[in-house]
């Protein structure tokens, strides 16, 4: 089912004369209200006035996590504080976060687009949804949360853990679809098969996963352990939240809602857009938003874009589902890390040039992260009490910072392997892109 | 003024006292040398190897471990020299100030020495013992936080304390 007919299934000359009536409103208003954008503007020698088509968009800046890190917490914000309805953040480089803003109307887009998502995926106001991503500043829970609201659908507003009892609500409450990330949805299968639970024989249908990159392998895995439709939905909180784009039952490319988001794909590398069906960095310019808009933002996943009609009935563009990363962000748990952040808190515990190593695995479906630091002559001690002190702080600090927690292991110096003298930061022992 | 009283003297003399005893104390204080070692094979042996190269010898040793690590404790012949070795190897080292207790090889002879600390209140963070090559009495190695004034009550007690050079040869 689509859920805004009008728009989703939009012919491509009226879509695009909408994009370019937004985008010449989005680009005034930051100038006017967002001095970030205005003297990122003026340093490019680009006016509003000079962008006239959609292919303009090229001559403005990017906007990158380092920029949001630097106008911490609300520099980018164009709307007075008492606009803003909702704060959500996500994990920045370093210590500070990422935080985005929304107002009134904006929760409402976001809503709209995450309707369209679960109604793609086959929602109807009949469904019970169940959403298993965590409620909080992460935007997944409340993201689905108010879509599958938005759908007129019974929302089970569970959150992330706590695996049997989940179990037990799905099958109890009769859910129909499952919000979460995939690797979470594995493991409920697992323990499903555990429990004795037959997940075949419930009337769960379908699931829209995402917050994490997966593979066709694992959609394959998903979906013949639960009998369901497993279907990939694509965000992040610095454009909307999930909602930038939703595959539909065609499950072939991710369609992007674009008469709210603008996506293009660049050369990392160059910055130089590359055409449609090649690979590179995808980028996005929001088109409505109020309080957070967001120009160029360069997102470091790797994907290409289709242009293809989808037998959907959709006119929107197709991505397709993330190949990579162009930087060093894992995504654990579906919380994003970055090497940088452990670092960090290796250098306030009292290490000065901390050596230390990530290693991801998954083990029966869940991340699992290994932090490996090199003991050095400052941090040794002659008794195991304080290295286990030292283990736990370390540990600790890291569960405060991450939001997730990690395994630490001391290892002697020079374990971790270095190459022209550069340390190797992450070994990631998961198949997230399918082999 | 001039008058003195009883306390002010009895102050004193007991300051000259207890800078006397720390410089006593000092040469009692004996270095270790401690080794971050990964649980995986071959690690201990690569130590023990990287010292002998160097003509180092081992007096005495100890291993704490956990499962993912140990701190290799040693008492070597030239404990300067044994550091930089073992950092040259690439190994985390450390030098820790112990006490050298040399007790009888009897039954009872190392209560006697952990009955003098327990009665002072002083907590031992880990020990471990050798028996010398010729005489017939052991050698308590302690690690203790308050080891200034562990050494003050051990020798107020007669306990025999080891100095660098008597403990080397031991």
């Amino acid at each position: 089912m689509i859920w805004n007919l009008e728009y989703e299934s939009m012919s491509r000359p009226r879509l695009e004369e909408l994009q370019l009536k937004r985008l010449k409103e989005t680009i005034n208003r930051v100038y006017e209200r967002v001095p970030f954008y205005r003297d990122k503007m003026t340093a490019a020698g680009v006016k509003p006035d000079d962008i006239r088509s959609l292919d303009d968009l090229k001559y403005l800046p990017f906007t990158t996590k380092n920029d949001l890190r630097d106008n911490y917490p609300f520099g980018l914000f164009a709307v007075p504080m008492d606009e803003v309805v909702r704060i959500h953040a996500s994990s920045g480089t370093t210590g500070k976060m990422t935080v985005v803003g929304y107002t009134r109307n904006d929760l409402n887009v976001w809503a709209q687009v995450m309707a369209r998502t679960f109604a793609a995926a086959g929602g109807t106001s009949y469904d019970r949804i169940q959403v298993a991503y965590g409620y909080g500043l992460f935007t997944g829970g409340l993201g689905a949360h108010y879509g599958a609201e938005m759908l007129g659908a019974t929302v089970v507003p569970i959150s992330g853990g706590n695996t049997k009892r989940q179990l037990q609500i799905m099958r109890d409450f009769k859910v129909t679809m499952l919000a979460c990330t995939p690797s979470y949805a594995l493991y409920m299968a697992e323990t499903a098969e555990e429990e004795g639970i037959d997940l075949h024989a419930l009337p769960l249908k379908a699931g829209v996963f995402g917050a994490e990159p997966w593979s066709e392998q694992m959609r394959a895995q998903i979906e013949a352990k639960m009998g369901i439709k497993a279907i990939d939905i694509y965000g992040l909180s610095e454009v909307i939240g999930p909602g930038v784009a939703s595959e539909c039952l065609e499950q072939n490319g991710l369609h992007i809602n674009e008469d709210h988001f603008i996506a293009e794909v660049i050369d990392p590398d160059t910055g130089e857009r590359v055409p449609d069906g090649e690979k590179g960095e995808l980028v996005f310019t929001s088109l409505t938003k109020e309080a957070f808009p967001i120009i160029r933002y360069r997102t470091r996943d790797i994907s290409l874009l289709y242009t293809e009609a989808c037998p959907c009935g959709r006119t929107l563009k197709r991505m397709n589902r993330i190949l990579g990363r162009t930087d060093d962000m894992l995504i654990i748990r579906g919380v994003n890390v970055f090497p940088t952040q452990i670092e960090n808190v290796l250098l306030e515990i009292g290490e000065i040039e901390p050596q230390y190593l990530l290693v991801v695995d998954r083990k029966d479906n869940l991340d699992e992260l290994e932090i490996w630091v090199e003991i050095s002559d400052r941090l040794f001690s002659d008794e195991v009490r304080k290295l286990e002190d030292l283990e736990h702080r370390i540990k600790n600090e890291i569960t405060s910072t991450l939001g997730i927690s990690a395994r630490i292991k001391l290892v002697e110096p020079k374990t971790i392997p270095r190459s022209e003298g550069k340390a190797k930061r992450v070994v990631d022992k998961r198949d997230l892109y399918g082999s | 003024m001039g008058n003195f009283g009883a306390g002010d003297v009895i102050a004193i003399d007991l300051r000259f006292r207890r800078v006397a005893s720390l410089r006593g104390g000092d040469k009692m204080k004996v270095k270790q040398i401690s080794v971050f070692v990964e649980n995986k094979s071959g690690r201990l042996c690569e130590v023990t190897k990287a010292l002998s190269k160097e003509s180092i010898n081992i007096r005495a040793l100890c291993i704490a471990d956990t499962s993912d690590f140990g701190i290799l404790r040693l008492i070597v012949n030239d404990p300067a020299k044994a550091v930089r070795v073992l950092k040259e190897e690439g190994f985390t080292v450390a030098t820790t100030d112990i006490v050298a207790a040399e007790v009888p090889d009897i039954p009872g002879g190392l209560a006697g020495v952990l009955e003098i600390l327990g009665k002072h209140g002083i907590n031992i963070e880990y020990m471990y013992a050798f028996v010398g090559k010729e005489k017939n009495n052991a050698v308590v190695v302690l690690k203790m936080e308050e080891i200034e004034k562990a050494i003050e009550v051990l020798q107020a007690a007669n306990v025999k304390l080891l100095r660098e050079s008597e403990l080397y040869k031991f």
